[in-house]
């Protein structure tokens, strides 16, 4: 658990980011809150000769709700998520969904930024940003680009980010109606075995939206537009559930590991997921 | 002399026996001054790390070190090679076997030790362990014992003699090449009399998976090699500080006086400190070859990988009665996965430790017990993780299979157990597998437990759930798990338990200050089990000095007297006792010199808590502060000078704690996820000491068999490699995961022992796993489930219920 030898840059400013990036290619990465790239990097599974640092990067931080829009800065931690009264009450799926990540002492490093831009598909929030519609935004030699949540993961990874790019923010409209993000997992600390994020509106009875993503049960966070869709205009009755879990179990493609065999994620997917939409719906 | 205070004030004052005196030790452990391997420092000290296989069996074909050699500040990279004319490629285990120290021409397990890199950093050692360049050729591997029994494949070369026939182990013939040992206790041939002509057999065969003790603090050593005075200083993480030293002594032929092994502060051993490791060893040879001390501490996954397991055994099982209940003979065969060396830390003629206890709580007249040792690719170990020898499978074993024969007899658990304990009356009880319990009342405990939780109204409650579940109107099941567990601590006699040759006893010495305080030594090591606190308030207790005024030492062998160290609960039992006798010598001359100062004949002063008296005249009276500055300042005719002691106990038996425990649990059918409502522990240690301790004890034994029974578990796919290498797979619970305890006890005291105690830091283990695993089994009863393996986490019991039918 001993890194190979690394150069830690950081820098004030994006100038200065981009300009490393741009001299050491992908031997140069960002370091956010570090609780996923540190420990890849002990294990010598991450060879990383220019770390650049961005705490000290201006203008990085912060939660800003204006317009019906939520915007995260990337260094926005989970903690402040867990504590901002103002998100509470814009998109409180994401006070739940950041209690269920890692431990309180991972969640006062651990950012917004770090968790969707690193490509894990355990992290939770790259598949409630899809859930939520999000947009990121990059910056990169060429000027700001943005890109869909649901277009950004391309694999385990992978992302559609370029490897001169740093993500500067998130942002979604604030959303409406009820929510709910239910994970299962085998211990404090750990990833999903299987996670729903689940956002649901009513109008006279019916479901008018819902929109539904699943964690860890691919090698991307998976956005099931057909299961949220199989909702829309009915009562939620069992009916419509069951045709939601069955189309988000058409959707991932999850793997054995020690958490249990395909079969049982397959299973708790669809516990989840119907106990998502039940809160969701419960308080929508 | 007029004294004011009462004796209950004085009694208060000692902060002896019985007292929740508050640990010493936590004002330094709290405040992160504790002084740990990894914290001593020392001028010029080079660190070390290892080149480790990533093959489970590989022959090694070339080693090179030279781009290792030719980095910047490295100052060795050692390999078999570098040993052997030291003689020192493999070393002797504890349980008779041998191990390599750095592979010599293969590797059997995956993360085994192949090269030892000395660099002037950490940060050097790591980049060149990754320039050694080693050359494997794959061989096939066996990570299954079954099939190492059948297999051609010979795991360990030096099994075989020139014809390739297997050679004698340890313990007598081997029946196959990678077979270590087969160890037989009890009468088979009456046990299968009995079993066949028996009215109720019920058979169970159960895998107690392979665990890690997991300490927090990994395992690591400083050593420091002085050429110019021929002295050896060896820090580490050890659990029996003098053993290593006799044993470094043995294999490297510097003179035991010459040898100073210093446990510091050990972050917890659970078993896993008790073994020599390979860094140890390289640690000497390379200060002595560098002239430098030199430092090696594991990481989290080297030690998980590489460092002593525990369990790994395969127990079919088979257990006889009468229609009404009443047992009649027990038949258990066991087959061992030892890994790649037999490193299991026993007892040198136990080689399955204390298994025989496997009778449990219960007077079961005939009984048989057969253990196989095995080779497989795994690593080595089958330590005592929290328990005594194997004392953990045993309990498990046993505990499972009442459940099972409950099932068989249609009768309820909590009944057959009171049907079948060993009555107050019977003990001392001679068991059929030999042991000889000490004490007991198990009666007594077990009705003091089932009415604590109200066990009848819980299984009301469970029946109501069943009807429940049945209807649809719930999706979770609730358990009840039992346990009646005796648990055999404090090894033990030195006429039939020693380690490598040396006897099992303990040790204490203890020097009186002048002014009337105090230090005393002991053999033991504590690993966070609170000695500096404990064995003060025994000696106060027997001194009369208060406990703040008496520091212990532990640990350092230049200073300690000889011990056998800690582990299997053995350091009150055994050193406790030695501790007491100690202080009733220091009491004895206390006496005499009482007697002289007040000028009275020694029959005529008494002790009194902190002081002599006059008999009839408790006015007249000299405190032990008072005695303790005579005996080094006033001339006493007859009498030496000072005030010290010295005992070594060789204790005439075991000590047998036991307990009552009811866990209710609650279980999601769909998710498997579990939900402990309630956990009740009833102890008996007998004479309880302190009992915040105690407490202590029981809430981490207790969290450590629940992280065993749900998921905690060392796993291997079929080529050997290690599949939960890291705290995210293995499962170390913390607050969230962990209910709250409840916690109870009995005191009968053990006969034998000179305080009573029997010791209790390793009992919640032994009996907690059964009750979790129980509580699960107990949960799908009624579905007719009779046995489901550990661990029990989400998939595991989602499976079990899966396979009974439960998702429709």
């Amino acid at each position: 658990m001993i890194p190979a030898a690394f150069e830690y840059y950081r820098p004030k400013d994006m100038a200065g980011v981009l300009a490393v990036l741009e001299e050491h290619g992908d031997d140069a990465r960002v370091l956010a809150g570090g609780h996923s790239l540190i420990p890849m990097m002990k294990l010598r599974m991450a060879e990383v000769p220019h770390l650049i640092d961005l705490q000290d990067v201006a203008g990085l931080t912060g939660i800003t709700i204006e317009n019906g829009t939520v915007r995260l800065g990337t260094m926005t931690t989970q903690a402040t998520m867990i504590d901002d009264a103002a998100l509470l009450a814009a998109a409180p799926i994401m006070r739940e969904a950041a209690l269920q990540i890692a431990d309180p002492q991972v969640r006062y490093m651990g950012t917004v930024g770090g968790n969707v831009a690193n490509g894990d598909p355990g992290n939770d929030m790259p598949g409630l940003m899809q859930c939520l519609d999000a947009t990121f935004h990059l910056v990169g030699p060429d000027g700001d680009r943005d890109v869909a949540a649901r277009e950004f993961y391309e694999a385990a990874y992978m992302t559609d980010r370029e490897d001169d790019e740093v993500l500067v923010a998130v942002s979604f409209p604030a959303p409406e109606g009820g929510y709910a993000y239910e994970k299962q997992k085998r211990k404090i600390g750990d990833y999903a075995t299987a996670a729903a994020a689940v956002q649901i509106t009513k109008e006279n009875g019916v479901c008018a939206t819902a929109s539904i993503a699943m964690t860890n049960l691919s090698d991307t966070p998976i956005y099931s537009e057909e299961a949220g869709e199989a909702l829309i205009g009915t009562s939620v009755d069992e009916a419509a559930v069951e045709a939601a879990v069955a189309a988000m179990l058409g959707d991932i493609d999850p793997t054995e590991d020690n958490r249990g065999p395909i079969e049982f994620k397959r299973h708790a997917a669809a516990v989840i997921l119907r106990r998502a939409i039940a809160r969701a719906w419960s308080r929508a | 002399m007029k004294d004011d205070v009462t004796r209950e004030e004085r009694v208060d004052a000692l902060g002896g026996m019985g007292c929740k005196r508050k640990r010493v030790e936590d004002a330094r452990f709290t405040q992160g001054k504790g002084n740990y391997v990894d914290d001593i420092k020392l001028d010029g000290m080079m660190f070390a790390d290892f080149v480790r296989s990533p093959y489970a069996h590989a022959r090694i074909k070339s080693i090179n070190i030279d781009a290792a050699m030719a980095l910047d500040g490295v100052a060795a990279v050692l390999t078999a090679e570098d040993l052997k004319p030291l003689n020192l490629t493999w070393m002797p285990t504890l349980a008779g076997d041998k191990q390599m120290v750095l592979a010599d021409g293969k590797v059997l397990f995956q993360g085994q030790e192949v090269a030892f890199v000395v660099a002037k950093d950490r940060y050097i050692a790591a980049d060149a362990v990754e320039l050694v360049e080693v050359e494997y050729e794959e061989l096939p591997v066996i990570t299954d014992p079954f099939e190492a029994l059948k297999s051609d494949v010979v795991l360990r070369e030096d099994t075989v003699d020139e014809n390739g026939t297997a050679v004698d182990g340890a313990h007598g013939p081997r029946g196959h090449h990678n077979h270590i040992f087969k160890w037989e206790m009890g009468d088979e041939p009456a046990t299968n009399e009995v079993m066949d002509d028996a009215e109720v057999v019920a058979e169970e065969t159960m895998y107690y998976h392979r665990t890690h003790p997991c300490p927090l603090e990994t395992c690591g050593s400083v050593a420091s090699m002085d050429k110019v005075n021929g002295k050896l200083t060896l820090w580490g993480t050890f659990q029996a500080p003098h053993v290593v030293r006799t044993v470094a002594s043995l294999l490297s032929g510097i003179e035991e006086h010459n040898i100073r092994v210093v446990s510091p502060d050990i972050g917890g051993g659970f078993g896993n400190k008790v073994g020599v490791y390979p860094g140890y060893v390289c640690s000497i040879v390379a200060s002595i070859v560098t002239g430098k001390p030199v430092k090696w501490v594991e990481d989290r996954m080297e030690n998980l990988m590489s460092t002593a397991f525990a369990r790994d055994y395969w127990m079919k099982g088979k257990i006889s009665a009468t229609k009404d209940g009443k047992i009649t003979g027990l038949h258990c065969h066991v087959t061992a996965d030892h890994g790649a060396f037999d490193a299991c830390a026993d007892p040198s003629k136990f080689p399955a430790g204390f298994m025989n206890i496997c009778t449990g709580s219960y007077d079961i007249p005939v009984a048989y017990l057969g253990v196989d040792g095995v080779y497989t690719n795994k690593a080595p170990g089958g330590v005592s993780y929290r328990c005594s020898f194997r004392v953990t499978e045993a309990v498990y074993f046993i505990e499972r299979m009442i459940e099972v024969l409950a099932i068989e007899l249609n009768m309820d658990p909590a009944e057959l157990r009171m049907k079948n304990f060993i009555k107050k009356e019977q003990f001392p009880y001679q068991a059929a597998l030999g042991w000889e319990y000490d004490s007991g009342d198990y009666h007594t405990a077990w009705e003091k437990a089932l009415k604590a939780v109200d066990y009848e109204g819980l299984r009301a409650e469970q029946a109501q759930r069943v009807e429940d579940f049945k209807a649809g109107k719930t999706r979770k099941l609730m358990g009840v798990g039992l346990t009646f567990f005796t648990e055999i601590v404090g090894a033990g006699p030195v006429k039939n338990c020693d380690i490598l040759g040396m006897g099992m006893f303990d040790s204490c010495e203890i020097r009186i200050h002048p002014t009337g305080s105090a230090i005393a030594r002991l053999g033991t090591i504590s690993q966070g089990q609170g000695h500096a606190t404990t064995f003060a308030q025994i000696l106060a207790t027997e001194i009369g000095l208060p406990a703040d005024s008496i520091t212990i030492e532990e640990g350092d062998t230049d200073t300690a007297p000889y011990g056998l160290g800690t582990y299997g609960s053995r350091s009150t039992p055994v050193a406790g006792a030695a501790t007491a006798l100690a202080g009733r010598k220091i009491r004895a001359k206390a006496q005499m010199i009482a007697a002289y100062l007040l000028e009275v004949h020694d029959d005529d002063v008494e002790f009194d808590v902190d002081r002599f008296v006059v008999k009839g005249a408790p006015e007249k009276f000299k405190t032990m502060k008072e005695i303790a500055y005579a005996a080094y300042n006033q001339a006493i005719p007859g009498v030496e000078p000072g005030l010290e002691a010295v005992s070594y106990y060789d204790p005439p038996n075991m000590t047998y704690p036991f307990g009552a425990y009811v866990c209710v649990m609650d279980i999601d059918v769909d998710t498997g996820v579990t939900d402990i409502r309630r956990f009740y522990a009833l102890d008996d240690c007998g004479t309880r000491i302190n009992p915040m301790i105690i407490d202590g004890q029981i809430h981490g034994g207790l969290t450590e068999a629940l992280a065993v029974a749900l998921g905690q578990e060392i796993a291997y796919d079929s080529l050997g490699n290690v599949k939960t290498g890291t705290l995210m797979d293995f499962f170390l619970p913390t607050a969230w995961e962990v209910p709250n305890y409840e916690t109870d006890f009995t005191v009968t005291p053990s006969p034998h022992h000179p305080i009573g105690a029997k010791g209790v830091g390793e009992s919640p283990h032994v009996g907690g796993v059964p009750c979790f695993s129980n509580a699960v089994n107990d949960a799908f009863k009624a579905f007719g489930l009779r046995h489901t393996h550990m661990p029990h986490d989400h998939w595991r019991i989602w499976k079990t219920a899966n396979d009974l039918g439960l998702h429709g």
